[in-house]
């Protein structure tokens, strides 16, 4: 019985260090990398220690600010777009008893279901056409795309949870529709057009295929920077972009995770 | 804002191919309090959100006073309603809920203030005006609920069902209560219920409902003991029906079948000659607290009597029921207007 105990708590004790080692593994790499200086093989630490790559990648000429704010502006406008468009269809699909209404759903996923890489390089072709190449409103589009699927089918999903008597109520009492959507069942919906806002934001901010096809190299977002710097043999600055990368995508589910709470949520939209 | 009549003429309502309602004509007087009645899926509730606006006509026209409101929208109605759930916005304190319909009618914000404290002081809720909506209990809920909707000043109010969601003990004061508020106010009333004691406790008229049509409109005595049918009988209670016999008091021509209630039949009593009498073998005999509900066996039928005393199973008795809680009804299962004495002579 102990024995058999001891052995269970063994066992859960190297599931979870395996567990821990993959997901944490790289990411331990990754933050080495960002801090050598020297790191040959077959060292297996670096052998020295800096913020010298640091200094390199944050110089001026070096493009990371650029990429950064480019990288923040097209994630920001994504979810700008892609959330103007699923308020309104969400609703619809939520509310309005369309009588095609799977298949619609079902539609918004295709873009999803195929290979991405085809879809970018047509995309790209027939943004070449209307001078969308290399433009922040091109990448914007691009990475809207794979926005929109989350977005509408979350939306959807939250505006069909809202009670419809809550929009009978105020419209009964004098409010006429539009009012009554943005007083009771936009503030009702709130928690989760927040969470596609979220997706919208983390899928934009490590978008690469879209980006280095339509933007690049006009427009360098960090995914892109990383990537020019890994195929360079760079890996601290490779891994010093990612660790920027992390920033604005902590911040926002800080932000976010503080606008979630309920009691912060019941004080929104008055 | 003056209270006003409702009228409906020929009212009817098909959803999916299915007719709901078919053609309501309904007359309701301003100030008085109207019970929709009947049981689910009669067409009671979508009558009301027709009324409110919620469901567009096929047919018919609806008119509060003068005004035909066929073809407004909700918003533009002002008939106040509330529905079964209460439906108070969760994102909203107490508060907010009653001033909302103000602050949409652009009411200043002081005299919203004061309209509200007045409205939560009238029930009872002084002192709640911050809390939040799902902190209170189903009661107090429903008294918000009902403050919102009297906080414009309505022509009309409709309540959908208001009374359900509540426990019996509260159910049983708040009708009482609504009662008392919808007199003193004045306001034209309209209340859905499948709850027939509800409604002859509470309503003026009752407009009894089946299958999308009204099968009786009247004032609740008379309805209790003059329903226009055996259907409409057995919803109202009326647990007993018997074939007519030769012996059997005459109190309409042509009855064909009597129905009674059962706390109107007596067993082994002394009844005066002029009653309704039926001889059977003892069933069932249980306690109500009241006294005992005998079953009785009578050639193949079960008829239900009251007793003070319980009786033997098996045993033979005799079930009497006085002429004047006789229900008669004809052939076609329709009441048959009762006849006086007098007229009979005559």
């Amino acid at each position: 019985m102990k024995a058999s105990t001891l052995l269970t708590q063994i066992g859960l004790g190297l599931m979870l260090g395996i567990v821990a080692f993959i997901v944490f593994g790289p990411l331990l790499n990754l933050a080495m990398w960002a801090f050598a200086e020297q790191w040959f093989y077959p060292n297996r630490f670096p052998t020295d220690w800096g913020f010298a790559f640091w200094e390199r990648v944050f110089r001026p000429r070096a493009g990371a600010w650029v990429s950064l704010f480019n990288t923040i502006i097209v994630a920001l406008l994504a979810v700008l777009l892609s959330m103007a468009l699923a308020i309104p269809a969400g609703y619809a699909l939520a509310r309005q008893a369309l009588p095609a209404r799977n298949v619609i759903m079902l539609l918004f996923l295709l873009p999803q279901a195929f290979p991405n890489l085809p879809i970018f390089v047509n995309i790209a072709a027939i943004f070449y056409q209307w001078g969308l190449n290399g433009t922040l409103l091109g990448v914007v589009l691009v990475h809207s795309l794979p926005g929109l699927v989350y977005a509408v089918w979350i939306a959807t999903a939250t505006f069909a949870t809202v009670d419809r008597s809550l929009e009978e109520a105020a419209r009964n009492l004098g409010a006429s529709p539009l009012r009554s959507f943005k007083d009771i069942t936009l503030p009702q919906a709130l928690p989760g057009l927040l969470a596609a806002s979220i997706f919208v934001f983390l899928d934009s901010i490590d978008e690469f295929t879209g980006t280095f096809f339509v933007g690049a190299p006009e427009i360098t977002t960090l995914p892109l920077l990383m990537f020019n710097a890994s195929m360079g043999g760079n890996y601290q600055v490779a891994a010093i972009t990612a660790l920027i990368l992390l920033i604005p995508s902590v911040g926002f589910m800080l932000i976010i995770e503080r606008f979630l709470k309920a009691d912060v949520l019941s004080r929104i939209g008055r | 804002m003056r209270t006003e009549a409702l009228t409906l003429n020929d009212v009817t309502i098909d959803l999916r191919q299915q007719r709901i309602l078919e053609s309501i004509h309904l007359a309701v007087d301003p100030g008085s309090f109207t019970c929709l009645l009947g049981p689910s899926g009669c067409g009671k509730t979508t009558l009301l959100r027709a009324i409110a606006g919620f469901t567009p006509l096929d047919r018919g026209d609806i008119r509060l006073g003068a005004q035909s409101i066929t073809h407004l929208p909700p918003e533009k109605r002002q008939t106040a309603m509330v529905f079964q759930s209460y439906a108070l916005w969760p994102h909203m304190s107490v508060g907010e809920n009653l001033g909302y319909p103000l602050k949409l009618r652009g009411v200043p914000r002081s005299e919203r203030q004061q309209r509200v404290a007045d409205t939560l002081q009238r029930l009872e809720l002084s002192g709640f005006e911050k809390r939040a909506v799902t902190q209170l209990s189903g009661g107090q809920r429903q008294r918000v609920a009902l403050g919102r909707a009297l906080i414009i000043d309505p022509p009309l109010l409709l309540l959908d069902e208001p009374l359900s969601n509540l426990d019996a003990a509260i159910r049983r004061s708040l009708r009482g209560e609504l009662r008392r508020l919808q007199k003193s106010l004045g306001i034209t009333t309209i209340m859905v219920t499948h709850d027939q004691e509800e409604a002859l406790q509470m309503a003026d008229q009752i407009v009894l409902m089946r299958a999308g049509q009204i099968v009786q409109v009247a004032s609740p005595q008379r309805l209790y003991q003059h329903p226009a049918d055996l259907d409409t009988a057995r919803f109202l209670g009326v647990d007993n029906i018997v074939s007519c016999e030769k012996e059997d008091p005459a109190n309409a021509r042509g009855a064909t079948q009597f129905g009674f209630r059962t706390r109107d039949a007596l067993v082994n009593a002394s009844l005066n000659a002029a009653a309704l009498n039926r001889k059977g073998r003892v069933s069932d005999c249980v306690y109500t607290g009241d006294g005992y509900q005998i079953s009785l066996s009578v050639n193949g039928d079960t008829l239900y009597a009251t007793s003070d005393s319980p009786i033997a199973l098996g045993a033979f008795a005799t079930l009497q029921v006085p002429a004047s809680a006789l229900i008669p009804f004809g052939p076609d299962n329709r009441h048959l207007p009762p006849l006086d004495r007098h007229e009979d002579i005559a």
